[in-house]
């Protein structure tokens, strides 16, 4: 095992390799991009990303809504190619291996039988995200039944289990109900449910707590948790808030314009953040733990077009440090990220010093 | 479920009687705010004085129109007898009216001429039905092809073309033409299959114009379907793109389909007028435009109240089969 194995959730060396070897990581994204034709032109949703994660831990994906979250995740599961309708094919390129699988390059039908077995997911609204005409149960025999060759009672026995252990009440009963009959909470775990019957080893949870109401929230979080430890699958959450993701994951990557800006563990990225977008984000976060809140500050301006993206950092435009790099690079020139610290990277054009100080002097004292 | 059932069963009997009371009303009220005499108008123009005076005693027509009424819904379950101007004339139930000028009851009538229209109707459905959602649902999953831009330009050819020009050209083209086939109407009991070849082109025609129909339909909701999220579930939990579409979105796209389906079957059983009229069919169509150009009343009334019951009862079907189909519509 490398070093890097043994450090958990691993952020290896952000790198643009292509055919290189499999990876001894068991989820890893190499330049991953993503892009989208339309009549407006190419939209960039996802350009050239890279993470590495490990199985038993959390990867929490940050950013505003247009970063590139979702269709990183989408990706991932191969639901760009799978169902495309029409000549306007998402373009994707980069590598994703999962367990040594390259599953880009790999056939189809192949990544569709991983999809719902070793990797499955969780979608932001339960509601529109379960089929309205089939009840709860049929819907978890079904992905169950599409991985195990088993009976029809068999595999209801198991929605049931499933039902139970998500703590649903009256499991034996509730899988008769169709979506409409749950409520909003009860719903996200009958999906967590199905998207766990095949004790997949790659959980994605997209904005799994959004559509739900702050009481249940707390309730969710703590189940994907519980059940994390329960069969040690690797987990990424994707959110635009913080909060969500603060208690539950190990490492954190931080999105702004189809790109990564700053990642690192958790800790690191929440007391040492390095990059100006994420002290906005952590600047516009409520708080409660904090007496001096005064008001929210907001990131200022509007999320970055993706077909038109700003030259040089992406961030520049709402950026107010944007002038502190000399000759106009922040306008010219795209950062790349750098080592910032230990198994911590940030994209930005200051120099580390100078961010350390910003942080330390202008930004924290005011959160 | 079972009251859902119940709900809709007695809320289309409500139904039937507002509709008897309303077409009612509007055949005798009307012409008398109009000034013309409705007797005069049952028995033709050129009848005598008296026999004219005779319906309007048979029909009661100085009574009030709530007793009019009450005598003609009661004539559909026990029958009726007309008396009046010496002679006496019965009708059995269900007497659906009477008429003076043809010297017949309605109701065998419309029994005799009423498969005709069904079958035609039935047809025509299974076949647009087959040919217009297949072509509706392969356009939406290969849209922008060939195939798509073609299926749809003759859908709107099909739309558009009336059925007097589309049923014409295939009489012209295919019997008259080729001889493939012999537009010729045979009735079912006499043979099936000169009945299955004469029926033939009437429901390529009319099924032309609805598969044509459906097709753009089918077409427009799969393509939404195809975005909803639940697809993307399906597709997440592994499951083959096929059957994604069978399962999954056909499901979906059915019930706005079922909803049309209902309304089209109920019109069409009220009779295919220009269909049955080009292929010479003795529908209640063709019934009705024969009532229509002598101006006799109670066949019309008679067809009327046949169409509203078949557009009733089709709907009625459609409504349980969305109960089935749409498990949020049982509570409703």
């Amino acid at each position: 095992m490398t070093d890097i194995a043994k450090s958990g959730a691993a952020l290896g060396e952000p790198r643009a390799v292509k055919d290189s070897p499999a990876p001894s990581a068991f989820l890893e994204v190499r330049d991953l991009k993503v892009h989208f034709p339309t009549d407006d032109g190419l939209v960039k949703s996802v350009d050239g990303l890279s993470f590495q994660l490990e199985k038993g831990k959390t990867l929490g994906i940050v950013g505003e809504s247009g970063s590139g979250k979702s269709v990183t995740s989408l990706g991932i599961m191969g639901l760009h190619t799978a169902g495309q309708y029409g000549k306007r094919k998402a373009r994707i390129s980069g590598e994703i291996w999962l367990d040594g699988t390259e599953l880009l390059s790999a056939d189809p039908d192949h990544v569709r039988k991983l999809r719902g077995r070793q990797m499955s997911m969780i979608f932001q609204d339960p509601l529109s995200a379960l089929h309205p005409y089939y009840t709860i149960g049929q819907q978890i025999v079904e992905a169950y039944r599409v991985h195990h060759d088993v009976d029809k009672k068999t595999a209801k026995r198991r929605a049931v289990e499933m039902l139970d252990r998500v703590g649903i009440p009256q499991p034996d009963k509730r899988v008769d109900s169709y979506p409409h009959e749950f409520s909003g909470g009860m719903r996200q775990r009958a999906m967590i449910a199905m998207s766990l019957v095949n004790n997949p080893e790659l959980l994605i949870a997209d904005e799994p707590t959004t559509a739900l109401d702050v009481t249940v929230q707390a309730q969710i979080l703590d189940l994907i948790r519980d059940l994390q430890t329960e069969f040690g699958s690797a987990v990424i959450i994707i959110t635009h808030d913080l909060g969500v993701v603060a208690e539950l994951a190990d490492d954190l990557l931080v999105m702004y314009g189809g790109r990564c800006v700053e990642r690192g563990p958790a800790e690191k990225v929440f007391y040492e953040p390095r990059h100006p977008y994420t002290w906005g984000l952590l600047g516009s976060m409520p708080r409660l733990d904090r007496d001096q809140q005064e008001r929210l500050i907001p990131v200022k301006g509007s999320p970055p077009s993706l077909i038109n993206v700003p030259s040089g950092c992406a961030f520049n435009p709402r950026c107010p440090y944007a002038d502190v790099p000399k000759d106009d690079l922040t306008r010219t020139v795209r950062p790349e990220l750098a080592e910032v610290g230990s198994r911590h990277w940030a994209a930005c054009h200051m120099s580390t010093e100078q961010r350390e100080r910003i942080w330390t002097e202008e930004i924290a004292p005011k959160l | 479920m079972l009251a859902y059932l119940i709900r809709r069963l007695l809320a289309a009997a409500v139904m039937l009687v507002v509709i008897i009371v309303v077409v009612f009303s509007i055949f005798f009220l009307i012409p008398k705010w109009a000034g013309v005499d409705i007797a005069t108008s049952f028995v033709g123009k050129q009848a005598d004085p008296a026999s004219v005076e005779g319906v309007r005693e048979k029909l009661g027509l100085a009574d009030p129109i709530y007793a009019q009424v009450w005598e003609f819904f009661k004539g559909i379950f026990v029958g009726r007898t007309y008396s009046g101007g010496g002679d006496v004339t019965q009708c059995a139930a269900p007497c659906f009216g009477y008429s003076f000028r043809s010297e017949q009851a309605v109701w065998p009538v419309l029994t005799d001429r009423f498969p005709v229209t069904l079958g035609l109707a039935l047809g025509a459905a299974v076949l647009w039905l087959v040919f217009g959602v297949a072509a509706g649902v392969l356009s939406a999953l290969k849209r922008g092809s060939i195939w798509d831009r073609g299926a749809m330009v003759v859908a709107l050819s099909g739309v558009s073309l009336p059925i007097y020009f589309t049923g014409m050209l295939s009489v012209a083209v295919l019997d008259i033409g080729l001889g493939w086939v012999d537009a010729q109407y045979v009735p079912l009991d006499e043979s099936f299959t000169g009945w299955f070849g004469g029926m033939l082109l009437p429901w390529v025609t009319l099924a032309f114009l609805y598969a044509a129909m459906y097709a753009r339909i089918t077409r427009a909701t799969m393509m939404e379907i195809l975005g909803e999220d639940y697809i993307r579930t399906a597709r997440a939990k592994g499951l083959r793109e096929p059957v994604v579409i069978r399962k999954h979105a056909m499901r979906s796209t059915m019930t706005p389909l079922l909803t049309m389906l209902g309304m089209d079957l109920g019109a069409l059983i009220g009779g295919a007028i220009l269909t049955e009229t080009t292929f010479s069919l003795p529908g209640l169509g063709q019934k009705v435009l024969d009532a229509i150009k002598n101006q006799d009343l109670p066949f019309i009334l008679g067809v009327t109240l046949i169409t509203s019951l078949a557009v009733l009862v089709a709907n009625l079907v459609v409504d349980i089969l969305y109960a089935v189909i749409d498990p949020r519509v049982r509570l409703a």
